[in-house]
């Protein structure tokens, strides 16, 4: 058993070059918040280090945080401009019985985060479904296409956005029907 | 001459009636053998968390029941624990002890279908109606709880829509002292039936380090025989208080892991809930169901993973809350969507027919895939 802050401290140790931080809100889990491009290595060390074995990822869940610019279009709509789209990670240990979670952010415009899917199979249809929800490019994903929303979607329409508008048509058919 | 020879590539479903509902796989074969299997989902998508966001907490409840709508009260269940524990209610006893033996029958009700369907893939037509007769007790029972008999919307925010029918415990001791001799049967007719086990049985091997690594969760994951469920090993509302085992597969007729310990956990389980059902029926303590119910929803700034053990695995709600009363986003790991992702690994070098065995042993429900 080992809470958020002995997790921070021991990363903070293996990794001296990464920022790690505590996100603590009442009443919820604490969160490890650390960097995006370097989540692969983090992970494979959580997994594998000594008294950590972090051995199954429970959930991983792409977020919109929604905090950029709001800008209102002609027709009343609202588009965000700037700000950060989230990757959380849901870890449990079932040799050990803990859990933690870590969070990463990344850019709205170019969102990219490294896949977590060589390290735990689990991830592979949740960072699918993430792409498919919020357009989060994983990085080294074997198999990055959409998973919930059909094949043929228009190009860079993803349904979990916070400003997300239906596109006109679909396959000639009229959406908002 | 050589015989000219090619791989061949075989669809299988939207609607096909093994894949227990609107699922596509796109099945690669070499002759008879299966090479690769490609689910293709989202046939049921209806944007369970894109609606959760537009909602109050109290209205994502009726959604929840839609997800797997097999096992709706134990969806009710995972999502009400989560927005209690964000608002900080602790529920009266009696409602405790009421969810408990909602959550475990519906467990039961689950497995029966489970159980019943996978006999009708392999071709045993019979013990799918006897399984279905008793589901049809269970459902009445919740009939006369809350009115409905699939999607309840029973359990609410700090407390449930109803108290119990005052025949409730009368016809649910009945149903127990019914439905136990039951099981036996349905050992006798299909679980020890000789071609049952050979169609089942070495089929579709699932290695307890692979399945940790997929992230199998539920019957599934305890077939493969690591003693893992999260009513003991994470406790949540009072399940620490009952007595009763936690069934892993043997390999008793074939190798653990195998079609039929998937198959045969799920009977072990339908007899451990009973047990606990029969527990909390004796405790149940008297007093008022809707003291917790708060005036209103409004959790504060903050995250939570709640997690429990639904029928079909580990059943999770991430909330997210900004302070307002909607959600802010509501992400649902559902245990068949990671359970089906191994359906490539455990079918490769099976035959065709045997793509159908093994994923009617992973027991899917397509409503909680596609969300």
């Amino acid at each position: 058993m080992k809470t958020a802050k002995e997790i921070l401290e021991i990363l903070q140790k293996k990794f001296p070059e990464i920022e790690f931080s505590l996100v603590e809100d009442e009443p919820s889990d604490q969160i490890i918040f650390t960097d995006a491009l370097k989540i692969h290595e983090i992970c494979e060390f959580l997994r594998d280090g000594e008294g950590l074995k972090f051995d199954t990822l429970m959930n991983l869940s792409g977020v919109d945080d929604a905090n950029g610019e709001k800008q209102t279009n002609d027709d009343g709509s609202e588009t965000i401009v700037g700000g950060t789209l989230s990757v959380y990670y849901n870890l449990d240990s079932i040799e050990l019985n803990h859990k933690t979670t870590l969070q990463v952010s990344t850019s709205r415009e170019s969102p990219k985060v490294e896949s977590v899917n060589l390290i735990w199979r689990a991830a592979d249809w949740h960072e699918r479904e993430a792409y498919d929800m919020l357009g989060i490019k994983f990085l080294n994903h074997p198999d990055l296409r959409r998973i919930l929303m059909p094949y043929d979607w228009e190009e860079g329409s993803y349904p979990l956005r916070k400003d997300y508008k239906d596109p006109e048509f679909y396959q000639g058919m009229k959406v908002p029907y | 001459m050589a015989l000219k020879t090619e791989e061949l590539v075989l669809n299988m479903g939207p609607q096909h009636p093994s894949t227990h509902g609107v699922l596509r796989l796109e099945v690669q074969l070499e002759g008879e053998l299966v090479t690769k299997v490609t689910p293709h989902l989202g046939y049921l998508h209806r944007c369970f968390e894109k609606h959760a966001e537009a909602m109050t907490y109290p209205q994502v409840i009726p959604y929840t029941d839609r997800m797997d709508y097999l096992a709706s009260m134990y969806n009710n269940f995972g999502y009400v624990i989560g927005v209690e524990k964000m608002l900080g209610i602790q529920v009266p006893e009696r409602v405790e002890y009421i969810r408990i033996i909602m959550g475990e029958l519906q467990r039961i009700a689950s497995h029966m279908v489970a159980l019943g369907t996978y006999g009708l893939d392999i071709g045993a037509f019979t013990p799918f109606l006897y399984l279905f007769r008793d589901r049809e007790k269970i459902l009445t029972l919740f009939e006369i709880t809350c009115g409905a008999r699939l999607l309840y919307n029973y359990m609410w925010v700090g407390g449930l829509s109803h108290d119990l029918h005052p025949d409730f415990e009368r016809l649910t001791r009945e149903f127990i002292s019914y439905f136990r001799p039951n099981i036996d049967e349905l050992n006798n007719l299909l679980t020890y039936n000789k071609i049952f086990v050979e169609r089942t049985a070495n089929i579709g091997v699932l290695p307890k380090e692979t399945a940790i690594n997929y992230g199998i969760t539920g019957p599934n994951l305890r077939a493969s025989g690591l003693k893992y469920d999260l009513r003991r090993n994470d406790p949540y509302s009072i399940y620490d208080r009952f007595d009763f085992e936690i069934p892993v597969g043997e390999g008793l007729v074939g190798t653990v892991g195998d079609c039929w310990d998937r198959f045969y956990v799920r009977v072990l389980e339908m007899e451990q809930s009973l047990k606990i059902v029969e527990q909390a029926l004796n405790q149940l303590p008297e007093g008022d169901i809707n003291e917790a119910l708060p005036k209103r929803v409004k959790p504060p700034k903050g995250s939570i993973y709640q997690r429990v053990e639904n029928p079909k695995g580990e059943l999770g709600y991430f909330i997210i809350s900004d302070g307002t009363v909607n959600p802010f986003r509501v992400k649902v790991r559902a245990p068949s969507f990671v359970n089906l992702a191994i359906l490539n690994e455990l079918s490769k070098g099976h035959l065709v027919a045997d793509i159908i065995a093994i994923l009617g042993s992973l027991d899917i429900v397509l409503g909680e895939i596609d969300r």
